[in-house]
C-alpha cells in the first residue's frame, strides 16, 4: 500500500495557483523529499496532507484515509513537525509532551514512561522539567521531533526540518530518523531547499517549482533524466536560474 | 473528550500561576478600581440620595475583573497562533469544540480567581456582604460571567491577526460592555436610546446577578439572570466553535 497517495491537487488562494495539479505518490517505508525554492508549494501541500488545510480539489490519502473525510484517522496515524516553533513556551518540555500524549489518547499510565523515553532518545531527559523558552533552537527542534513520535505514528511529515540548526543537531536528527525508518519502518515525508539534504536523507526527491512538480524520483533517475552530475545542476536546469520574489 | 479539556484547562492556569506580573496586576487593577471610585464617587453618590456606593459598586468592579480577566485570556488564543502553538493542538485527532471548552473553563477560572481574591479586598474598604449563604451562587454568577465572556474573547482571537491591532479591538469592545453594563452607575435611569442596548448587553446580567446575591437587589431577578446568561453562551459556543472548526493555520 502507498502510505500516502495524491492524485490532482490544487490548492487557489484568491487568484494566486500556490498548487497546480500535482500527483505522485510515497510508499510506506520510504523517505520521500518535496524539494523546491521558496515559494513553490512545498508548505501549502504538506498543510494539505496534514488536513489543517482546505484544497480547492483533488484526491488525498494518507495512510489510506481520504484527507477530506476521514480527517481525524489521518490526524490520529500522523506526526508533523512544522517549519516554525510550535512548542508551548511557557510549559516545560515535559508538559508540552504530556499536552501532546493527551490529545493523541495515549493511556494515561503509559505516558510518563513513554515520555520519559522519548525525551532519553533525544538527549533532553535532564531537561524536562526546564520551561521551553530557556531551550535553544536546537534543542526546542529535539523536542518536537520526540513530541511528533509519542502516538507512534505511521508517517512523519517534517517541514523545512533542519532550518537554522547546528551541524550537530542536523546530523543527530537524520540519524534518529533513519534509524525510524529502517527499525520500524516509519514513513517520512519531508519538504527542504537543501540540496544536500535531500540528496543523502531521501530515498526518492519530487522536484518543485511554482506549484507544478518538475520531475520525481530517485537521486541517481534525477540525474539520468536531466543529463547532468549533480543535484544542483539539475535543480537549477528543472526550476531556473531566476531569483524567487 | 474530558482529557483534552482538562489538559487544556490545567495549561491555563499553569500559565496563569507562573505569570507573577500577570497575577498581580490582575488582582491589583481591580483593586485600584474599586478604591479610586469607591473612595472619590462614594460621597458623591452618597449626596444624590443613592445610598452606599461602596455596596452599589463592588459587584459591578467584580464583573469588570471578570469581563477583562477573562476577554483577554480568550484573545490569547491570538498569542497561540502567532507563536505556533496552535497548530499542533489543530492537526491533533481531538474535536476542536474539546480546546475550545478547555480553554474557555481555564480562562474562566482564573478570572473566578480574581473574583475571589477581590472578596476580600473591598471587605477592607467597607464592603459587607448580605448573607455569606450565597457564596456558592455568587461563584456560580462569577463562573457563567467568565466563561461566557472567554467565548466572546477566543471568538475575536480566532478571527484576529495583527497582534498589534489587538489591545485596540479589545477595548473598543469591552469598554462599552462595561460601561452599559450598571457596573458604576444603574441603567434605569439612562436615557431612552441607551437603555436597549444595556438591555441587550449580558454584562448587565451578571451584575445584576451579582448585585442580587451579594447585596440582595436585582432588577431582572436572579433566575432571569442566569437563564440569559445560558442563552448567550449558547450562542457564543456555537459561534466560537464555528470560527475554530473554519481555523487554518
Amino acid at each position: 500500500m502507498n502510505a500516502i497517495e495524491v492524485d490532482s491537487l490544487t490548492k487557489i488562494y484568491k487568484k494566486f495557483t500556490a498548487v497546480d495539479n500535482i500527483t505522485f505518490n510515497v510508499n510506506e517505508g520510504e523517505i520521500f523529499a518535496f524539494l523546491g525554492p521558496n515559494g513553490a508549494g512545498k508548505t501549502t501541500s504538506l498543510k494539505i496532507l496534514t488536513t489543517i488545510l482546505q484544497p480547492t480539489s483533488g484526491n488525498i490519502r494518507v495512510n489510506g484515509y481520504d484527507v477530506l473525510h476521514k480527517k481525524n484517522d489521518v490526524r490520529k496515524s500522523i506526526g508533523v513537525i512544522f517549519q516554525s516553533n510550535s512548542l508551548d513556551e511557557k510549559l516545560t518540555a515535559y508538559e508540552n509532551m504530556e499536552y501532546h500524549a493527551v490529545l493523541y489518547r495515549l493511556p494515561k499510565k503509559e505516558i510518563k514512561g513513554r515520555v520519559n523515553k522519548l525525551l532519553e532518545n533525544v538527549e533532553l531527559l535532564d531537561r524536562k522539567d526546564d520551561l521551553i523558552k530557556t531551550f535553544s533552537g536546537g534543542m526546542k527542534r529535539r523536542i518536537e521531533i520526540a513530541r511528533g513520535l509519542i502516538h507512534t505514528p505511521q508517517v512523519l511529515f517534517l517541514d523545512e526540518p533542519t532550518l537554522g540548526l547546528d551541524a550537530h543537531t542536523r546530523a543527530f536528527m537524520w540519524e534518529y530518523i533513519r534509524n525510524l525508518k529502517e527499525n520500524n519502518n516509519l514513513t517520512v515525508f519531508l519538504t527542504t531547499h537543501n540540496l544536500d539534504e535531500a540528496e543523502k536523507i531521501a530515498d526518492r526527491i519530487a522536484i518543485i517549482d511554482k506549484g507544478k512538480i518538475q520531475t520525481i524520483g530517485t537521486f541517481e533517475q534525477i540525474k539520468e533524466i536531466t543529463g547532468v552530475d549533480t543535484l544542483e545542476q539539475a535543480f537549477l536546469k528543472l526550476t531556473g536560474h531566476e531569483i524567487r520574489r | 473528550m474530558l482529557g483534552p479539556i482538562r489538559i487544556m484547562w490545567m495549561r491555563q492556569i499553569k500559565e496563569y500561576w507562573r505569570s507573577k506580573p500577570r497575577l498581580i496586576a490582575s488582582i491589583a487593577q481591580p483593586t485600584i478600581f474599586l478604591m479610586a471610585l469607591g473612595f472619590g464617587l462614594g460621597p458623591v453618590f452618597q449626596q444624590a440620595g443613592g445610598g452606599d456606593y461602596v455596596q452599589f459598586l463592588t459587584p459591578g468592579i467584580l464583573g469588570m475583573a471578570l469581563l477583562f480577566g477573562s476577554v483577554f485570556n480568550g484573545v490569547s488564543i491570538l498569542w497561540d497562533k502567532q507563536f505556533g502553538f496552535l497548530k499542533e493542538s489543530l492537526v491533533a485527532p481531538v474535536p476542536r469544540i474539546s480546546l475550545l471548552i478547555g480553554h474557555s473553563i481555564g480562562g474562566a477560572t482564573t478570572a473566578v480567581f480574581q473574583g475571589i481574591v477581590l472578596l476580600p479586598v473591598s471587605y477592607f474598604i467597607g464592603f459587607r456582604l448580605d448573607s455569606l449563604l450565597f457564596i456558592p451562587l455568587i461563584i456560580l454568577f462569577m463562573f457563567l460571567i467568565s466563561f461566557l465572556f472567554s467565548l466572546l474573547g477566543i471568538s475575536m482571537g480566532a478571527k484576529l491577526d495583527d497582534p498589534e491591532a489587538f489591545p485596540l479591538i479589545i477595548n473598543l469592545v469591552i469598554i462599552p460592555i462595561f460601561f452599559l453594563s450598571g457596573a458604576l452607575f444603574p441603567i434605569n435611569n439612562l436615557p431612552d436610546f441607551v437603555t436597549p442596548m444595556a438591555k441587550l448587553n449580558p454584562l448587565s446580567y451578571g451584575v445584576d446577578g451579582l448585585r442580587g446575591t451579594m447585596i440582595g437587589s436585582s432588577d431582572f431577578g436572579i433566575v432571569t439572570d442566569i437563564g440569559i446568561l445560558l442563552v448567550v453562551t449558547f450562542i457564543l459556543l456555537v459561534i466560537s466553535n464555528y470560527l475554530f472548526e473554519k481555523l487554518e493555520t
